[in-house]
């Protein structure tokens, strides 16, 4: 081939490919192009971050000023301390961690213990009653949002966090599934041998299902703490006092006081928005295999 | 004989979390919710049957049909838009290899960890008619970008044009579909002679079709059900409330208003119990058609 061929094939490479020897010539063009469209689709995914973290180190006056400058001018980082006194953002914080951590742990071992019935287990119904738990997947909350409010509010625990992770105590049904169909991959003798060797059933469940499954009740866990962590519909309904608001919530009563009106303090939107996002991407840069995996062998909108 | 009864007994025990929860957070808040679907409840005084009335209410309720009218055409725009993007990012995504593919994945998934509230917040800012982000970009061509937020005809389309930053989880799972297509196929059609543009209809889309159908029932389910965002930047807020209407009036937004704002409990729960009616049916359609129209692999489900 000539060098003339190489650069006729590298131009024609993006329309149309004449055969494997033409494939060849134009890889190298073609990766070119393939790396823009990624590092611009980058940047359009990545810039708002940055626009966000900026903004909210500048003065108020500055907050629209030079949106394209990837660094505060100048620079106010008192306004996360404006944003401090202004809310109770640091106890929004910790509630936030703690009913997040409280949704997530017993969500996972409530739904690992049922998945191990459904794996271990056999027994007449199975079949139907795992049925039960395909279907109620794609139940969507809000069709039962006001009955449940109802047995909150009759419990009297409407006005405390606990209806934000308490239900979670009898497990899920996407959980439930994911571990269910990881549980059935281990072999069967591994329960059996400890069987033998006089092993409960509470044991093989504490001892071997649940060590075994733990990339299973790491995914489990990280997604349930990302959904405790967005929700904003229930800390709506079921929060007053502002003291036990959670982030989301406490955001959004932000945005109310502070966004409209004649004294707009955006610089405290902007930092409080930070404090709301900031701990999800730590956890996201730690969990990240997980979150990936869980999403691609589940289907699962992370 | 008596073994197998006394395992039945043990995987009750396991299964009874589920069984409490099912009866009581599931079916019978379904149930109740129908029930109550028929009645007048105000959360004071005990409910009074009102027979249909809620349902003949809805099919009068000028909020109901702007809210049902936002919700489908923002499904109708963000799924196609959305999965069309997502396609193309994961089209892209499996041309280049190993690290730089997981890196670019890392960055795509980024935005979907960043919760909806601080997403609905960050977007009121870039999409400030007057100085925000996207009209200062659009400003660069001489462009007069809209009031995208309090413009009644672009509240919409700027919440579409939010919608489609979160782009994550679709491009993973189709990432994920397009990696499980075996190369001889496309190297077979690429020696019979086809382009790039048959093969991927020809023979790429099929073998991800599973995964395609998948994404745009999801797609359609969330949409249906968009409240977070919304409710962030247009609800909650009486100054905020003026010019731009019901443009944002979205149906879980109203859902929630009649429930938990004006303590209509059986209107909400007649509402619910429409979303729930289409959701259902989508769900059932995917169930069927999908096992139709889509091309599975023998062993896909293995585990």
């Amino acid at each position: 081939m000539t060098a003339v061929d190489h650069r006729a094939a590298a131009v024609a490479a993006p329309a149309e490919t004449g055969g494997p020897a033409a494939d060849t010539a134009g890889r190298g063009t073609r990766k070119v192009f393939f790396y823009t469209i990624l590092a611009a689709s980058s940047a359009v995914f990545l810039y708002p971050f940055v626009w966000l973290v900026v903004a909210s180190l500048k003065p108020r006056d500055r907050t629209f000023a030079d949106p394209f400058l990837p660094w505060p001018r100048p620079f106010a980082p008192q306004n996360y301390l404006a944003a401090w006194d202004a809310a109770p953002v640091l106890s929004w914080l910790v509630n936030s961690l703690v009913v997040g951590v409280a949704a997530a742990a017993t969500v996972t071992l409530s739904s690992a213990f049922v998945a191990f019935g459904f794996a271990y287990f056999r027994f007449p119904g199975r079949n139907l009653l795992f049925g039960s738990v395909l279907a109620t997947m794609m139940l969507p909350a809000v069709v039962t949002l006001v009955p449940t409010y109802l047995i909150w509010n009759g419990l009297g625990l409407t006005g405390t966090q606990v209806p934000l992770w308490a239900g979670n105590v009898f497990g899920s049904a996407f959980y439930i599934f994911l571990l269910r169909q990881f549980l059935l991959g281990v072999p069967r003798y591994v329960f059996e041998a400890a069987r033998v060797d006089g092993a409960s059933y509470f044991d093989l469940f504490w001892r071997i299902a649940l060590p075994l499954s733990r990339p299973a009740l790491i995914i489990a866990f990280v997604f349930e703490l990302k959904a405790s962590w967005f929700d904003l519909m229930r800390p709506l309904i079921y929060l007053q006092d502002p003291a036990l608001f959670t982030l989301p919530r406490g955001l959004k009563a932000i945005v109310d006081q502070f966004y409209q009106g004649g004294d707009p303090k955006w610089e405290i939107v902007l930092a409080a928005s930070v404090v709301t996002t900031l701990p999800l991407v730590v956890v996201f840069f730690l969990g990240q295999r997980y979150f990936v995996q869980g999403i691609a062998t589940t289907g699962r909108r992370g | 004989m008596r073994r197998p009864r006394a395992e039945t007994r043990w995987a009750y025990v396991f299964l009874l979390p589920w069984l409490i929860g099912l009866v009581v957070f599931q079916a019978g808040p379904m149930v109740a919710s129908l029930v109550l679907s028929f009645t007048d409840y105000d959360l004071i005084d005990s409910p009074r049957f009102a027979g249909l009335g809620n349902y003949a209410k809805m099919a009068q309720d000028p909020k109901v049909a702007r809210a049902v009218g936002n919700t489908v055409l923002y499904t109708l725009s963000h799924v196609p838009l959305a999965i069309v993007l997502a396609l193309a990012l994961a089209l892209v995504l499996n041309r280049v290899t190993g690290r730089a593919a997981g890196v670019f994945r890392t960055i795509f998934y980024l935005p979907s960890m960043t919760p909806y509230v601080a997403v609905g917040v960050l977007f009121l800012f870039l999409l400030n008619g007057q100085a925000g982000m996207v009209n200062q970009f659009l400003g660069l061509f001489g462009v007069q970008g809209p009031q995208w937020t309090t413009d009644p005809d672009w509240v919409l389309p700027g919440i579409v044009l939010m919608s489609l930053w979160n782009l994550g989880s679709t491009t993973i799972i189709l990432f994920a579909a397009l990696r499980n297509v075996p190369k001889e196929l496309t190297e077979a059609a690429m020696i019979d002679g086809a382009g790039p543009w048959q093969r991927l209809r020809a023979v790429t889309l099929p073998m991800i079709s599973s995964a395609l159908f998948f994404v745009v029932i999801i797609n359609t389910i969330t949409s249906l059900q968009m409240f977070d965002q919304v409710y962030t930047m247009f609800f909650g807020n009486q100054i905020a409330q003026q010019s731009y209407g019901d443009a944002a009036l979205f149906y879980v937004v109203y859902l929630f208003q009649q429930g938990f704002q004006f303590l209509h409990m059986g209107y909400a729960s007649a509402l619910a119990w429409l979303l729930f009616a289409v959701i259902a049916v989508i769900t059932l359609v995917q169930v069927r058609v999908g096992r139709r129209l889509v091309y599975y692999e023998a062993e896909e489900h293995a585990g």
